[in-house]
C-alpha cells in the first residue's frame, strides 16, 4: 500500500518534472527558431519528409472515412426522411472533427513516430554531440526545422483529408445511392460556413499540428542512448499525441463552436 | 616524473570534481596539456576519461574546480562565447557519429557550410583536400551506410579538421578497428599533430599503439591522475598501477572484479560438496 | 541555391492544401453567395420568430435575396426585432410584407418577403412593418386540441 503511494508519487514528481522541461524545450525550441526559419531550405526539406510522405495515407484514409460517412449518414437520414441532408452531415462532420481529428492522429502516427525516431537515433549515434561541438546548436539545426515542418504540414494534410472525405461522401451518396447531385452540394452549402467550419477546423489542425511536433521532437530529444530507448520514445509519441489531440479536441470544440 | 611547466599549457584543469546524480566519476584532477603537443589520456573503462572530454568541449559542467581551455574558463562562458570556442576544436567520436542522412561529402562539408560563406567551387576544393587528407578522395559520394568501420572513422577525421581546429579531440580512436585501419588512423593522428601543430588530447585505453605516437600520457584511475610520463618513462615505470596497465595484468592495484560479497556465499554453495 | 526535385514536391504539396482550402471555400462553404457585394440593411420586427437563427436566409418568391445579419429583442415593444442584411440590386416597396416560413415540416425557418404595390422602396435601415410571426408547432397543436375538446363540449352547451 504504501509502495503504491510512493510509486504513484513519484510518477506524479516525474509527470511535473517532464511538463516543466518541455516547457523550457518548447521556449529554447521557438527562440532558436528563427535561424531555421531564414534557412527555409532545411524546412522545406522535412516537409517533403513529414508532409509530402503523408499525403497518401491522408488521401486513402479520407476517402474511406468520406465513404463510411455517406453510408452511415444515409441510413440514419433515411429514416428521417431526410437524406437531401446527406451533403451538409458529411461536410460539418469532417470540417469540424473528424478532418482535424483523424488527420493528426494519423500524422502522429505516420511522422511523428518518424521525427521521434530520426531524433532519437541521431542522439544515440552521437550525432547531436557530434553537431553541439562542432558549434551547430542541434536544436536550431535538426529539431526546429522538423518541428516547423510538421506545424507547417498539419493544416494542409486536414484540408485535404477534408476534401477527399467529401468527395468519398460524394461518391456514395451521389453516384452509389442516387442522391441528386445539386441537392447534395447546395445541402452543404447552406450548411457549411466558411469561418465557422472552414476557418474553425483549420485552427484545431494548426493547434494539433503544434503540439504533435512539440511532443515528436521532444520525445526523440529526451529519448534514452539506447535502442529500446529510442524505441519506448517512438511509442510515447504516438500515445501522447492521441491522448493530446482528443483532449485538445474538446477543450477548442468547447471554446470554438 | 617530469612534468610539463603549466606556463604553455594549452588546456588546464584544477582540482576538478564530477559526479552523475551520486556516482563520483572525478575526484579531484588537475593536469595541464601544453600547446602543440599529443597528449593521451589512459585509464580502463569507466574511469571518466570520456567526462575529460566532455569537460573540455563544455557538453558537461564540474561540480567543483576550474577547466581552462585557451585561455578561457569553459565553465564561465556563456553559450555564444562556448560556441566561439567549439569552432577553434575538432572533435572525433568513438563511433565517427557521422551524419547519416548526408554524404561523405556533405558531411565534410558541413562545418564549413555552417560556419563559413565559401563559394561552392571553394567548398568542393577544400573539402577534397580534406578528404585526401585521410585517403577517402574517392568516396566523397558514398553514403556512411556503405561505409567500414575505418573508414567511417576517418570521414569522421577529416570532418572535424574541416575548419582546421587548434584543438583536437578523440574519443577512444582505436576502438574496433581492424590493424590496419587502426595503423591508418595512428598514422594520420600523428601527421595531423606535426603538420598543423594542432594540439590534440587523446582519451584510449589501447596502450602500444597510442604510446607509439603520443608525447606524454596521464594515467587517470578512480577519479584522480594517478601517473603521467613521456611514452619512454611509461615503459620503464616501475608503479604498479601503469605495470598493469602495460602488461594488462588481470589483477593489481586496478581489481578485476566488482567489489561482491563471497562468491561461494552469493552462490548458496557454502557446506555443499562437490560430487 | 539550386532547385531540386525535392522543392517540386514540397510546391505541389502547398499548391494542393491551397487547392483543398478554395475548394472547401467555394464548394463546400459557398463563399461567394453568402456575402452580398453591396449589401444594405433593413429591419423586420415579428411577434415571435419562432426558430430563426442568425444567418439564415431571406427569401423573395424563393430566391436568397439576403441574410437575417441579427435578432435582438426590442426593449420597449417587447418584440423581437431581426437585422437584415440585403443586396443593394434588390430594392423592396414601402409595403414589403415579411413572413417567418419554414422549409418542409422539420426544416430550417427563413425570412419570405412579399412585394407590395406602393410606388417607393425601403430606403437603407427602414423596418418592414407588415411582418406575420412563425408557426410555432406548439401552439398550433394547442389551438387545433382546443378546438377538438370545444366541439364535443358544443351540444351540451346548446342544450
Amino acid at each position: 500500500m504504501l509502495n503504491l503511494l510512493r510509486g504513484m508519487g513519484h510518477s506524479l514528481v516525474d509527470a511535473v518534472w517532464k511538463l516543466g522541461f518541455i516547457c523550457r524545450f518548447m521556449g529554447v525550441l521557438l527562440a532558436q527558431s528563427g535561424q531555421s526559419l531564414l534557412r527555409f531550405r532545411l524546412v522545406v526539406r522535412e516537409i517533403y519528409f513529414a508532409g509530402v510522405m503523408s499525403l497518401v495515407i491522408i488521401v486513402v484514409s479520407g476517402l474511406f472515412v468520406g465513404m463510411v460517412l455517406g453510408l452511415q449518414g444515409y441510413t440514419t437520414l433515411a429514416r428521417f426522411g431526410s437524406a437531401d441532408a446527406l451533403g451538409a452531415l458529411v461536410a460539418l462532420s469532417l470540417l469540424r472533427e473528424l478532418g482535424p481529428v483523424l488527420a493528426a492522429l494519423l500524422f502522429a502516427s505516420r511522422s511523428g513516430s518518424a521525427i521521434t525516431a530520426e531524433i532519437g537515433l541521431m542522439k544515440t549515434t552521437e550525432q547531436l554531440d557530434a553537431m553541439a561541438v562542432m558549434a551547430v546548436n542541434p536544436i536550431a539545426r535538426v529539431v526546429a526545422p522538423r518541428f516547423w515542418a510538421g506545424v507547417l504540414s498539419m493544416p494542409i494534410l486536414a484540408a485535404i483529408f477534408n476534401v477527399t472525405g467529401i468527395f468519398g461522401g460524394y461518391f456514395v451518396g451521389v453516384s452509389m445511392i442516387g442522391l441528386d447531385e445539386g441537392t447534395f452540394w447546395s445541402q452543404m452549402q447552406n450548411a457549411v460556413d466558411f469561418h465557422e467550419d472552414v476557418l474553425n477546423g483549420m485552427i484545431k489542425s494548426a493547434v494539433f499540428g503544434f503540439a504533435v511536433s512539440l511532443i515528436a521532437v521532444f520525445e526523440g530529444f529526451d529519448a534514452r542512448p539506447t535502442a529500446e530507448g529510442v524505441s519506448s520514445a517512438t511509442t510515447r509519441t504516438v500515445v501522447t499525441s492521441a491522448l493530446v489531440i482528443l483532449a485538445l479536441d474538446f477543450v477548442l470544440t468547447a471554446f470554438m463552436f | 616524473m617530469a612534468t610539463i611547466l603549466a606556463s604553455d599549457s594549452f588546456i588546464q584543469f584544477d582540482d576538478v570534481h564530477f559526479r552523475y546524480g551520486n556516482r563520483p566519476i572525478l575526484d579531484g584532477v588537475s593536469l595541464s596539456i601544453p600547446q602543440g603537443k599529443l597528449v593521451a589520456i589512459m585509464g580502463g573503462s569507466g574511469s571518466g576519461k570520456t567526462t575529460l572530454l566532455r569537460l573540455i568541449a563544455g557538453q558537461l559542467h564540474a561540480d567543483r574546480g576550474r577547466v581552462t581551455v585557451a585561455g578561457q574558463d569553459v565553465q564561465q562562458l556563456n553559450t555564444a562565447g562556448l560556441y566561439a570556442l567549439r569552432r577553434r576544436m575538432g572533435m572525433l567520436f568513438q563511433f565517427g557519429a557521422l551524419f547519416t542522412d548526408l554524404s561523405v561529402f556533405d558531411n565534410v562539408a558541413f562545418p564549413l557550410r555552417e560556419h563559413t560563406q565559401l563559394s561552392p567551387s571553394m567548398l568542393q576544393d577544400l573539402v577534397r583536400m580534406k578528404l585526401q587528407a585521410v585517403g577517402l578522395r574517392g568516396a566523397a559520394s558514398l553514403m556512411p551506410a556503405e561505409l567500414s568501420g575505418g573508414m567511417a572513422r576517418r570521414v569522421a577525421l577529416a570532418r572535424a579538421i574541416a575548419l582546421d581546429p587548434a584543438l583536437m579531440l578523440y574519443d577512444e580512436p582505436f576502438t574496433g578497428l581492424d590493424p590496419i585501419s587502426l595503423g591508418t588512423i595512428a598514422l594520420l593522428i600523428k601527421q595531423l599533430n606535426q603538420a598543423l601543430g594542432t594540439t590534440a588530447v587523446m582519451v584510449t585505453h589501447d596502450v602500444h599503439v597510442s604510446l607509439s605516437v603520443v608525447d606524454y600520457v596521464y594515467f587517470v584511475a578512480q577519479g584522480k591522475v594517478v601517473a603521467q610520463g613521456t611514452p619512454d618513462e611509461v615503459r620503464t615505470s616501475t608503479d604498479p598501477f601503469v605495470r598493469q596497465f602495460i602488461d594488462g595484468a588481470p589483477d593489481g592495484p586496478v581489481r578485476l572484479h566488482y567489489p561482491a560479497a563471497d562468491f561461494a556465499a552469493d552462490l548458496g554453495l557454502q557446506g555443499i560438496q562437490h560430487a | 541555391m539550386k532547385r531540386t526535385t525535392l522543392d517540386l514536391w514540397v510546391g505541389l504539396f502547398a499548391a494542393l492544401g491551397c487547392a483543398a482550402l478554395l475548394f472547401l471555400a467555394l464548394r463546400a462553404a459557398n463563399l461567394t453567395t453568402s456575402v452580398a457585394n453591396e449589401p444594405y440593411t433593413l429591419y423586420a420586427e415579428f411577434d415571435n420568430i419562432g426558430g430563426l437563427k442568425v444567418k439564415a436566409p431571406v427569401k423573395m418568391a424563393g430566391v436568397v435575396v439576403g441574410r437575417v445579419a441579427g435578432i435582438e429583442l426590442d426593449r420597449k415593444s417587447f418584440r423581437a426585432r431581426a437585422t437584415l442584411v440585403v443586396d443593394k440590386s434588390y430594392t423592396f416597396s414601402r409595403d414589403v410584407s415579411a413572413e417567418i416560413l419554414t422549409s418542409g415540416l422539420l426544416g430550417e425557418q427563413y425570412i419570405g418577403l412579399m412585394q407590395g404595390g406602393d410606388p417607393d422602396d425601403l430606403a437603407e435601415n427602414d423596418t418592414i412593418k407588415l411582418t406575420s410571426s412563425a408557426m410555432v408547432l406548439e401552439q398550433l397543436i394547442g389551438k387545433f386540441m382546443l378546438n377538438a375538446a370545444e366541439k364535443p363540449s358544443a351540444p351540451p352547451a346548446a342544450e
